[in-house]
């Protein structure tokens, strides 16, 4: 102890030496500071070290916009959008920081099982956008972030939701999981639908939750609103007709088109089967085809109107003018054509009642083979009709060098040539019209040009007449009569083409136009069931009735006044 | 000299003498810890916790520091050893049942509380070497010069495996401190600076681990891998750049407010202050900190006793050390190691630690000396 009490012989160059390196290290860390918080002009001063901290956390952040409404034709909403919130993770800040409680509620919360969400997390450890789940309803999404978990972060966006589900589906489309129109009019009018998004300049953390928003740089437009002509009430009545008819007759299809005579509105467009627009993990790329516009069928006997139109324009022939088509079978060249019975002789109109082969045959060989061609081409085949829906037909409308006789009456009666079922109403409005065309507008005050005149108007009006005869008792249509409507139609039945070329001959396709009330015509129907295997083919059986439901119920929406009493007081007064 | 400054001071001097307490040093501690809470306030963001631990932590470590205080010196050099020995156990004890984070092992859980006890050997360590020496011949034989470096060595190397260099490196160096104030021949410090040049490569490559070496390279190239061990030194230097001269304000900070700067609430707390408060922020820090470290210098030079001067001399060396290593590796002129800036990085062994051994420091000041 006492050997400690003697003052310590330090030199003195030892606290100088002391001091000094005391003085360096304060004065170099000053140097170093001062350079990087105002010395300017440097690579790496301040302003450089200024503007990367801003790119670090100011961001623009895109502001979504909403989504413009499709509705029907009296405002009902056919396709919504709604606020949902997507949780995204960061997980190179979340990596080893969830616990397994937070991992279990987490889960739990989003309704995904634990090891699922475990997986998907351990499969991309480094991901820093994993989409933890998308589009949840705002309360789910905010129970979520209340768990506090690092990394997590929540984006706004908008969800489409299609309150009319399976029953408008391929009409209407549907949206990708980003809100991008893929099918139907969700694809056709994407831009004007989708606004503009905005943009905001907002200071974001390291996860990326928006802290503050600094300034809207510029604002969302939101997307234009799509009124539709569509009556959703008769979109019901068509659908549920067609679904009934085409699970009785157990047809692999159908489609139904109803449309205003006088506006040119369509009021419908329904198919078979359909989807589910709300659901697109069940999608199936059958159902979403809008088989009404996108699919070509060969009409059939449904162009013999059209036929005899053409005839009676010609001059060569008058609605009296009587055919014979003893014995009920014509060979024309290599081919014979036949009836179902021997009608023996008719008129005009019993050739349409009957819907005799023979008898369309024999007239179409008196006409000029261009006639019947441009008659068909006026009438709207081989062009597309104009909706603008994605994949719409303009059909086959072939036009021959040489029409041989053989071809000449496979034409007459609806063969050789292929239209949508939209087209095919769109044929029968011209018709209803009295020769006039009136282009068709789906889209509400869409404005459109004009009706303008492709057929004689007598002439036209004649072969309505006529074709009331077809629903009459002993037509082929009978089953295709109204509940307090005059009507007047005419069935189809065509063998399905086959993939391997030819036709089958035991599958059809079952087909009825048609139009009422018959002295002012407001509604055409076309009704088209595909490969119909139970409870009749002809089109009599299977797709008339699904006319004879929807028209009427569309003339009743539409308030039109009865012209015939009701088939019911008819029965119970008269007798049987 | 030291009769007259006594005698200078005035009657409530007289009374803080009297309760062992060296007033400037309480005062600029009390100031210290102010800004520390400060910025440990806006560093910790809404982890509230932090704060009223790190509150909690600084007032029993004030009662700890009055209570060290009331002791004469002779009692703290007696129990010297001890604690030196508890140090090592405890050291030993990391090793075997430490818990740890990022790859390191480095506390004890007590259950109730965490301690570091490579914290408690910032100061066993100095206090030990300047109590060994003390006892002995000035300046010491080259024996007691080596049983002085082995005392260093032992708790440096249990901080080593760790791994923990920097501490190591730190501890190490303040029982070179002691032995330097002890006035070891002129021909170690040589020696010992010679060796350092020499093995300094070999260290390189056989010593350090591949992280370490990273940190060193990124020290001069921190782009070379900005995003991974590049990252702390890219974000502390833009958080300090974007404070400009007098800073975005306190809680204004967008990088260290927003989760871009790591470690904000420990090693690399003096960022947060740089980027809110600006140079102006930083020059006061500095300043408070060399106030505080001339006052305990002061303090050594008119220690009554050899083991008081040792004690005191190498505390403030070793304090000084403690802040430069940690401001420079956050301004990117050292390599990154794991030192906290004292009082103002949140962590309880470290604060007590401190707050003890600035008891010791007063009971230094307020030594009547030698019998």
């Amino acid at each position: 102890m006492s050997r400690a009490a003697v003052a310590p012989p330090v030199p003195r160059w030892r606290f100088a030496l002391l001091g000094l390196s005391l003085a360096v290290m304060p004065l170099l860390l000053l140097a170093k500071v001062a350079s990087l918080q105002v010395m300017s002009g440097s690579q790496r001063g301040a302003e450089f070290l200024q503007d990367q901290g801003d790119r670090r956390t100011i961001r623009e952040e895109r502001l979504p916009a909403y989504r413009g409404e499709i509705t029907d034709r009296n405002g009902a909403p056919l396709a919504v959008s709604t606020p949902v919130s997507t949780l995204v993770a960061n997980l190179s800040l979340a990596a080893g920081r969830w616990s397994e409680q937070q991992l279990a509620a987490l889960a739990a919360v989003i309704e995904e099982p634990v090891a699922q969400l475990q997986q998907r997390i351990a499969a991309n450890p480094r991901s820093q956008h994993l989409y933890i789940a998308r589009q949840l309803p705002l309360q789910t999404a905010q129970q979520a972030m209340a768990l506090g978990l690092p990394g997590l972060r929540e984006l706004r966006e908008y969800k489409r939701y299609y309150p009319a589900g399976e029953v408008a589906a391929q009409l209407i489309g549907l949206t990708d999981i980003d809100g991008e129109g893929i099918e139907g009019l969700e694809k056709a009018y994407q831009s004007s639908l989708a606004g503009q998004h905005g943009r905001a300049q907002v200071i974001k953390d390291r996860s990326g939750r928006t802290i503050k928003s600094l300034a809207q740089l510029q604002s969302p437009q939101m997307g234009q609103p799509l009124a539709l002509t569509i009556d959703l009430r008769v979109q019901y009545a068509a659908y549920r007709a067609l679904k009934r008819a085409v699970a009785e007759h157990r047809a692999e299809g159908g489609s139904v088109v109803v449309l205003d005579v006088q506006s040119g509105e369509v009021l419908s467009i329904a198919n078979q089967p359909s989807f589910n627009p709300n659901d697109r993990s069940q999608l199936q790329l059958a159902a979403v085809r809008n088989r009404a516009v996108q699919d070509l069928i060969e009409p059939g006997s449904t162009v013999k109107p059209l036929t005899l139109l053409a005839a009676l324009e010609s001059g060569k022939f008058t609605a009296q003018s009587r055919i014979d088509t003893h014995p009920g079978a014509i060979q024309v060249d290599y081919k014979r054509f036949t009836d179902h019975s021997n009608y023996g002789e008719l008129d005009m109109a019993g050739v349409l009642s009957k819907s005799s082969n023979v008898g369309t045959v024999k007239i179409a060989l008196q006409l000029p083979p261009e006639s019947i061609r441009d008659l068909f081409q006026r009438f709207g085949f081989g062009r597309p009709v104009g909706l603008g829906l994605p994949g719409e037909s303009a059909g086959n409308l072939p036009a021959h060098r040489r029409w041989d006789d053989v071809t000449r009456a496979n034409y007459a009666f609806g063969y050789g040539l292929q239209v949508s079922a939209l087209q095919l109403a769109n044929a029968y409005l011209t018709l209803a019209n009295h020769g006039r065309e009136r282009p068709l507008n789906l889209i509400l005050q869409g404005g459109g040009a004009g009706q303008h005149a492709v057929a004689d108007a007598d002439a036209a009006d004649q072969i309505r007449h006529m074709l009331a005869g077809v629903l009459a008792e002993g037509g082929t249509g009978r089953r295709a009569g109204l509940d307090g409507y005059s009507s007047a139609g005419k069935t189809g039945t065509v063998h399905k083409t086959s993939a391997a070329g030819g036709y089958h001959s035991d599958r059809y396709v079952s087909i009825f136009a048609g139009m009422a009330p018959v002295d002012n015509p407001r509604i055409v129907t076309v009704v088209v069931v595909d490969d119909p295997r139970a409870g009749g083919y002809y089109g009599g059986a299977a797709a008339a009735p699904v006319f004879a439901d929807v028209t009427a119920t569309a003339l009743r929406l539409l308030q039109v006044t009865p012209d015939s009493l009701a088939a019911g007081e008819q029965l119970a007064g008269a007798p049987l | 000299m030291q009769r007259d400054f006594v005698r200078r001071i005035d009657t409530s001097a007289s009374r803080s003498r009297r309760l062992h307490i060296d007033l400037p040093l309480l005062a600029l501690l009390a100031l210290l810890a102010t800004i520390g809470l400060l910025v440990l306030a806006s560093a910790a963001g809404d982890q509230l916790s932090y704060l009223k631990r790190q509150s909690v932590f600084l007032l029993v470590g004030t009662v700890v520091m009055v209570a060290v205080a009331q002791f004469p010196l002779r009692f703290w050099e007696r129990w010297t050893i001890a604690f030196y020995l508890a140090g090592i156990i405890l050291l030993g004890l990391v090793l075997l049942v430490g818990v740890g984070a990022k790859g390191a092992q480095r506390w004890l859980d007590l259950g109730v509380v965490r301690i570091q006890p490579s914290e408690l050997m910032k100061l066993s360590v100095p206090m030990m070497v300047a109590s060994f020496l003390h006892h002995r011949a000035i300046p010491p034989t080259a024996l007691e010069v080596f049983i002085a470096l082995v005392l260093t060595a032992i708790p440096a190397a249990l901080i080593l495996v760790q791994p923990d260099l920097g501490t190591a490196l730190l501890i190490f160096s303040s029982g070179l401190f002691a032995l330097f104030l002890a006035g070891v021949a002129k021909r170690y410090i040589v020696g010992a600076v010679g060796v350092a040049i020499v093995s300094a490569p070999l260290a390189w490559l056989y010593l350090l681990h591949d992280y370490q070496r990273q940190r060193i390279v990124t020290l001069f190239d921190p782009s070379s891998d900005a995003l991974g061990s590049g990252w702390n030194i890219i974000q502390s230097q833009i958080a300090i750049g974007s404070g400009g001269l007098a800073g975005k304000g306190w809680r204004q900070g967008t990088q260290s407010q927003l989760d871009f700067l790591p470690e904000s609430h420990t090693d690399f707390i003096i960022a947060v202050l740089a980027e809110e408060f600006g140079l102006i922020g930083v020059l006061v820090l500095l300043t408070v900190y060399l106030l505080l470290i001339l006052r305990i210098g002061f303090i050594a030079a008119n220690a009554a006793s050899v083991f008081g001067k040792l004690v005191a001399g190498s505390m403030a060396l070793t304090l000084f050390v403690y802040v430069f290593v940690n401001m420079g590796m956050v301004a990117g002129i050292l390599p990154v190691v794991g030192v906290p800036l004292p009082f103002v990085s949140y962590g309880g062994t470290a604060v007590l630690t401190l707050l003890f051994g600035f008891g010791i420091l007063m009971a230094i000041a307020t030594d009547k000396a030698k019998n």
